[in-house]
C-alpha cells in the first residue's frame, strides 16, 4: 500500500447527509472481479444521466472540482452496504481524505485498508472546511497525518484525532495481513485452547 | 468477583487472541460466510500472495446476490455475463480452497444469512463475519456477527482473525406486548425511526425486553438484521430456550454430549445484573404501529396512519435530504400514506424471506386476488424455505393470488440480478433499504412488513393491515 504522509489538494463540498454506498457506487458496478477502474463510475447516478452524459451541476463535474482529492461531506457518510467497491471507487477517482461529522462503521474501516484517511470532526469545524471547500480550486487544503492537522486555504489549522494503530499503518503503508501473520503462534495457541474449551466450533 | 459484563463483553472476551496497549485486538472468527460479490478480489489476493485459507472448515460460501430467481435457472445458465463470471469465480474459489459450498442448484442454496442459521453453522456465542452488512442477522442467536469489507474478507480467509477495537454497549429494550398486526419488522424500523441511521454508530446493540423475548427466532433475525440500518456494528439477542430448540438437530450443530457441553456454555450468555450500557433506548411495544418508510433513508419511518412530512419538519442537513427524498419518491407533504399507490410488491430478502414471513403474508392473501395490474413477487430466502412453503400450501396461496413464485436469492432487495424496478415504479418491499436506486434506477421503495406488503398487493395502495385483519374477524 502507498504511504500516506502529507499532501495538498482541492476539497469538494458534499453537504448532503446520509450519503450511502449505493450512491457512491451503484450495484451494477459490483459485478467486477477486480478492484481497479471504478473511479469513472463513482457517484454514477448523481454524476451522469441515463445516456451517460455528465450532469453539469454535480459537484465533481464542475471544472473547479474535477481534480478534487478531499471530500467535505455531510453526516453519516458511507452508510449502507459493506461494499469495499465504495472506497475503491473513491480512491480510484483520486480521493485521499474524507471529512465528516460521522462515518458508517464498515465504510470507515474499509477506507483505511485502501490508503484513504476518513476524518471525524465536530460540526463547527466541518462547517469551516465546507465553507473553504466552496471557494473552489483556489481553496487548497493541506492534510498532514503525522501532525494530525488540516490547514485551510486561509491558513486556519484544525487538529484531528486518528487511531494510533491505523495512523501507523497509513504512514508506513503496511499490509494488515502481513502484520497479523507475525502473530501466527498466538493464533495457533488460541485454536489449541479452543479445541479443548469449545470443541463444537 | 469480576465486574458485571454485558453479553457483548462476554462474547468479545472469549475471542481475544491478543491485545495491544492501545486496545487494538486480534479477534478470533468462528464462522466466515462468503458470497460471490465481495469475495473474488479477496481470493485473488490470497493467490497472489500464495496464501491458503487458514480454516476452510469454518468457511461457508453460497452464491446469492447475482443469481436469477426464475425457475428456468435450473438449466444452469446465467444470461448476464458479468453475473455468470462472478458466480463461476465463487464455484472455482470454493473448490480450489476447499471451503464448504452450496452451489446454485443445491436445494440448500439461498441468501447467505438464511442458509447459515438453517444449516446450524450459526451458534450462540460465536463470532460470525461476512462481506455483507446484513451479517448482523446472526446476532439473533447471541452470536457477535457483523459485516466486513473485502480486504477484511481476505484477512479472515488468511488468518481466521480480524483486527478490531471494541465498540460501546447499547441496550434497546422493547417493553410489553406487541398489538395484533405489528411484527418484528415494525419493531426494527420503529427503533431506527427513533434513533436515526447514525444512532447506533460505534455501538453493539443488545435487544431485550418482553416483546423481543416473545419473538420467534425468525422474528429475532428480522430485528437484528436491520441493526446495521441503525448504524450499529452488530445487534445481539441473548440466547434462550427458543434459540437452543431452533439450533438442536441442525446439520452442523453439535450432537449428543457435545450439544450438552455447548448448552452449558450457551446458558451463561446473558448480560449480568448491573452491567454497564453506554446508551439505552426504550420503546413500548404497545405504542408501535405497523410502519412504512416514506423517504430514501431507513430512518424515514412513519406509522401507516401518518402523512408525508414536509422538509421544514426537520432540522440541519436533514431538511435538504428530506427535500431530495420527496422529489425522488414523487410525494407531496401532507399526503396520507394510505393514499400512496403501489405498482409492485416484493416479499423476500434476508430481512423477511423466512418461513414465518411467508406464512404472515399468505395469511392475508388467502383466497384473495392482488389488484389488477399489480406486479407481485415472492422470493423465498432459501431452497429449503421454498420447499417448506410448498409443503405447507403457502406457495399455492401466493400463486392463486397472482404472485410470481420464485427461486431463492437476494433478488429485488438490491436488484443485482434481473429482478429490478423500472424508472418511477413504486414498490412495497419487505427488504431493508430504500436508498435511491437500490431496487433499480429511479425505482421507489417503501419498506414494510410481509403482512403489510400483502395488504398493499391486494388494495394497490399502502394499507393498514389491521383493517384487513378486522375484516377477516368480522367475516
Amino acid at each position: 500500500m502507498e504511504k500516506f504522509t502529507k499532501f495538498t489538494g482541492i476539497a469538494a463540498p458534499m453537504p448532503l447527509v446520509n450519503i450511502d454506498t449505493d450512491m457512491i457506487i451503484p450495484k451494477i458496478f459490483l459485478k467486477t472481479i477486480k478492484r481497479s477502474g471504478l473511479g469513472v463510475n463513482l457517484f454514477d447516478e448523481m454524476r451522469y444521466d441515463r445516456e451517460g452524459n455528465e450532469i453539469a451541476d454535480f459537484v465533481l463535474n464542475k471544472p473547479q472540482y474535477r481534480e478534487a482529492s478531499i471530500l467535505i461531506a455531510g453526516d453519516n457518510f458511507g452508510c449502507g452496504s459493506s461494499r469495499e467497491h465504495a472506497p475503491w471507487a473513491l480512491a480510484d477517482f483520486g480521493i485521499k481524505v474524507i471529512v465528516s461529522t460521522s462515518f458508517a462503521d464498515i465504510f470507515f474501516n474499509n477506507s483505511f485498508k485502501n490508503g484513504m484517511l476518513p476524518i471525524v470532526l465536530p460540526q463547527e469545524q466541518v462547517d469551516i472546511l465546507m465553507k473553504d471547500a466552496e471557494k473552489g480550486s483556489n481553496a487548497r487544503m493541506t492534510v498532514d497525518l503525522e501532525s494530525q492537522e488540516i490547514t485551510t486555504s486561509d491558513g486556519t489549522v484544525i487538529k484531528f484525532d486518528v487511531d494510533p494503530f491505523k495512523k501507523h499503518c497509513l504512514l508506513e503503508g503496511l499490509d494488515d495481513i502481513g502484520l497479523t501473520l507475525e502473530k501466527a503462534s498466538a493464533i495457533d495457541s488460541f485454536e489449541t485452547q479452543m479445541a479443548q474449551a469449545r470443541p463444537w466450533i | 468477583m469480576s465486574a458485571p459484563k454485558t453479553l457483548y463483553d462476554k462474547i468479545w472476551d472469549a475471542h481475544v487472541v491478543s491485545q495491544d496497549e492501545d486496545g487494538t485486538c486480534l479477534l478470533y472468527i468462528d464462522r466466515h460466510l462468503v458470497h460471490e460479490v465481495t469475495s473474488p478480489q479477496a481470493f485473488e489476493g490470497l493467490r497472489m500472495a500464495g496464501r491458503p485459507v487458514r480454516a476452510p472448515e469454518k468457511t461457508i460460501a453460497v452464491p446469492d446476490h447475482n443469481v436469477p430467481t426464475t425457475t428456468d435457472r435450473v438449466s444452469g445458465v446465467i444470461a448476464n455475463e458479468e453475473s455468470r463470471i462472478q458466480v463461476e469465480a465463487l464455484d472455482k474459489n470454493a473448490k480450489d480452497f476447499g471451503i464448504n459450498y452450496y452451489p446454485v442448484n443445491d436445494i440448500r442454496q439461498g441468501i447467505v444469512h438464511i442458509v447459515g442459521p438453517e444449516q446450524g453453522w450459526t451458534l450462540p456465542g460465536m463470532t460470525v463475519v461476512c462481506g455483507d452488512s446484513h451479517t448482523a442477522t446472526h446476532g439473533a442467536f447471541g452470536a457477535l456477527a457483523h459485516g466486513i469489507g473485502t480486504s477484511e474478507v481476505e484477512h479472515v480467509l488468511a488468518t481466521q482473525t480480524l483486527i478490531q477495537k471494541k465498540s460501546k454497549n447499547m441496550k434497546v429494550e422493547i417493553t410489553g406486548k406487541l398489538r395484533p398486526g405489528v411484527t418484528a419488522k415494525d419493531i426494527t424500523l420503529a427503533v431506527i425511526g427513533a434513533t436515526g441511521t447514525g444512532g447506533g454508530t460505534g455501538y453493539v446493540i443488545e435487544y431485550c425486553g418482553e416483546a423481543i423475548r416473545d419473538l420467534s427466532m425468525e422474528g429475532r433475525m428480522t430485528v437484528c438484521n436491520m441493526a446495521i440500518e441503525g448504524g450499529a456494528r452488530a445487534g445481539l439477542i441473548a440466547p434462550d430456550e427458543k434459540t437452543f430448540e431452533y439450533v438442536k438437530g441442525r446439520p452442523h450443530a453439535p450432537k449428543g454430549a457435545q450439544f450438552e457441553a455447548a448448552l452449558h456454555w450457551w446458558k451463561t450468555l446473558y448480560t449480568d445484573e448491573g452491567a454497564h450500557f453506554d446508551k439505552v433506548v426504550t420503546l413500548k411495544a404497545e405504542e408501535i404501529e405497523p410502519v412504512v418508510t416514506w423517504g430514501t433513508s431507513p430512518e424515514d419511518v412513519l406509522p401507516i396512519s401518518g402523512v408525508v412530512p414536509a422538509p421544514e419538519d426537520f432540522k440541519g442537513g436533514k431538511v435538504e435530504a428530506a427535500r431530495r427524498s420527496l422529489d425522488y419518491m414523487g410525494l407531496t407533504p401532507g399526503q396520507k400514506l394510505t393514499d400512496i399507490q403501489i405498482d409492485t410488491v416484493f416479499i423476500g430478502s434476508c430481512t423477511n424471506g423466512r418461513i414465518e414471513d411467508l406464512r404472515a403474508a399468505a395469511e392475508i392473501l388467502k383466497g384473495k386476488k392482488i389488484k389488477d395490474g399489480m406486479r407481485a413477487m415472492v422470493v423465498p430466502g432459501s431452497g429449503l424455505v421454498r420447499a417448506q412453503a410448498e409443503e405447507e400450501g403457502l406457495a399455492q396461496i401466493f400463486i392463486d393470488a397472482g404472485f410470481e413464485w420464485r427461486m431463492a436469492g437476494c433478488s429485488m432487495c438490491l436488484a443485482m440480478n434481473p429482478d429490478q424496478l423500472s424508472e418511477g415504479e413504486r414498490c412495497a418491499s419487505t427488504s431493508n433499504r430504500n436508498f435511491e436506486g437500490r431496487q433499480g434506477y429511479k425505482g421507489r421503495t417503501h419498506l414494510v412488513s410481509p403482512a403489510m406488503a400483502a395488504a398493499a398487493a391486494l388494495t394497490g395502495h399502502l394499507t393498514d393491515v389491521r383493517e384487513m385483519m378486522a375484516e377477516s374477524v368480522d367475516a
